[in-house]
């Protein structure tokens, strides 16, 4: 079944086709949202949270407006984001570090689960220190390009290049 | 801009991450649409991007499980696959079955219809050949008569009254009888009879063998008939139905004298 079919049957409520997408993309979700609150409980917590928000806002989502990932990233981006800003949180922030996900990359149980780990480690400590920054911005923290261009101090252009060009090495590694 | 110079741009790596702008969303949109490399490009680096993501938590998976429980199903709309429409379809196959059952019946009474014709037919020959082995019995037990040396043969000649008729008398003494032949008599009229007479000769007199009541309705006009006199002419006579004492002489067809 295509993924489009998939979809379709998700805004259509059908639970089972959401499980499949819950499948493809749980770990990604759980991935960006530990990045950002570095907690396990509380990634958990908001990871589902994420996934029944989307499920309830389903008919939302529209393929014009991007793809069904990214949306999924939003979502998950803006609900760990909130919760930064809880008071829940501000509590809990002395017991936090600073790691970029890069960090948790390298300290990762999931690193032992596939035979693209290796070479995934191998290319996340051997990327420059403006790659490693500009991946997280973008992606995990969800930053324009503007934003991204202004936090890093690089033109406009050089973000999308360089950002290309991170990306490329990595699909690289990972065969895709 | 071709797509090889838009994917290198890129801006597709900003569109998966959702760093654009909505009217650079709905540009890319359309490229994709437009450029199934451009597609396949976007797919391509979504999948690096959700690897990339999935290795940066640490727990194990969490299940689908979780969050089933929670997922607010609407009750399912009842949708019916295929509206109830004429279903030709089935119309036809009740017509197709209606048409081979009649096909059927017509068929099976066909069919016994000309059994019973070839029974019947079959009961005609089956008497054809009956009368033919009969028939042919009775030719070969009169060529057996003709060939025996031991029967006397009789021409009956016409006589005034009839000249052109004519009969023969096979004369078998052992057996007492006599094989007439009258193939060469007219039919007789309506009411009347051939009557067979023995004759002795001097004093002349007849002696009644019989009348040929079967005439017309024998076709080999031959007739066996019991003769225990000591026959020395045979004469057939024209009589009223039922026969007479006394050869009416007036009426005499034929007449033949036994040679001696």
């Amino acid at each position: 079944m295509s993924q489009e079919q998939l979809i379709l049957q998700f805004q259509q409520k059908d639970v089972k086709a959401y499980e499949k997408l819950y499948n493809m993309y749980c770990d990604s979700i759980s991935g960006v949202v530990n990045n950002i609150v570095k907690n396990d409980d509380v990634t958990q917590e908001i990871t589902q949270d994420v996934f029944i928000k989307a499920w309830n806002k389903a008919d939302t989502y529209s393929s014009k407006k991007g793809r069904f990932f990214t949306w999924l990233l939003n979502i998950a981006r803006n609900a760990a984001i909130d919760y930064t800003r809880s008071k829940k949180f501000k509590q809990s922030k002395q017991n936090l570090n600073a790691d970029f996900f890069v960090d948790i990359l390298e300290t990762s149980s999931n690193l032992d689960k596939s035979t693209n780990t290796i070479g995934l480690k191998e290319f996340v400590t051997k990327l420059g220190e403006k790659c490693k920054a500009v991946i997280e911005l973008i992606y995990f923290k969800g930053f324009t390009q503007k934003e991204a261009s202004e936090e890093l101090d690089m033109p406009l252009g050089t973000i999308k290049t360089r950002n290309r060009t991170c990306i490329g090495e990595l699909r690289t590694m990972l065969g895709e | 801009m071709d797509s090889k110079d838009y994917i290198a741009s890129g801006i597709l790596e900003l569109y998966v991450a959702g760093s654009l702008s909505e009217k650079e969303n709905q540009e890319v949109y359309e490229a994709m649409q437009k450029y199934p490399e451009v597609l396949a490009e976007v797919q391509s680096i979504e999948n690096a991007i959700v690897k990339l993501t999935a290795f940066s938590k640490k727990d194990s998976a969490y299940s689908f499980d979780s969050i089933k429980n929670q997922l607010k199903v609407e009750q399912p709309k009842v949708i019916p696959i295929s509206k109830p429409k004429t279903n030709w379809l089935q119309y036809s196959g009740w017509a197709a079955s209606l048409l081979i059952g009649s096909i059927l019946i017509f068929t099976l009474s066909k069919n016994n219809q000309l059994k019973q014709q070839v029974a019947s037919e079959k009961e005609v020959l089956e008497a054809q050949i009956d009368s033919a082995s009969t028939n042919l019995a009775a030719a070969e037990k009169l060529i057996e008569v003709f060939r025996d040396k031991d029967i006397i043969s009789v021409p009956l000649a016409g006589q005034t009254v009839s000249p052109t008729s004519y009969a023969k008398v096979y004369w078998d003494k052992k057996t007492n009888s006599i094989y007439l032949d009258a193939k060469g008599l007219p039919e007789p009229p309506k009411g009347k009879v051939y009557q067979v007479w023995s004759l002795k000769l001097s004093p002349l007199t007849p002696t009644s063998l019989g009348t040929l009541d079967s005439f017309t309705a024998d076709n080999n006009k031959i007739f066996t008939i019991t003769n225990a006199n000591e026959s020395e002419a045979f004469g057939i006579t024209l009589e009223p139905a039922g026969g007479s004492l006394s050869p009416t002489l007036e009426q005499l067809y034929t007449l033949g004298a036994v040679s001696s």
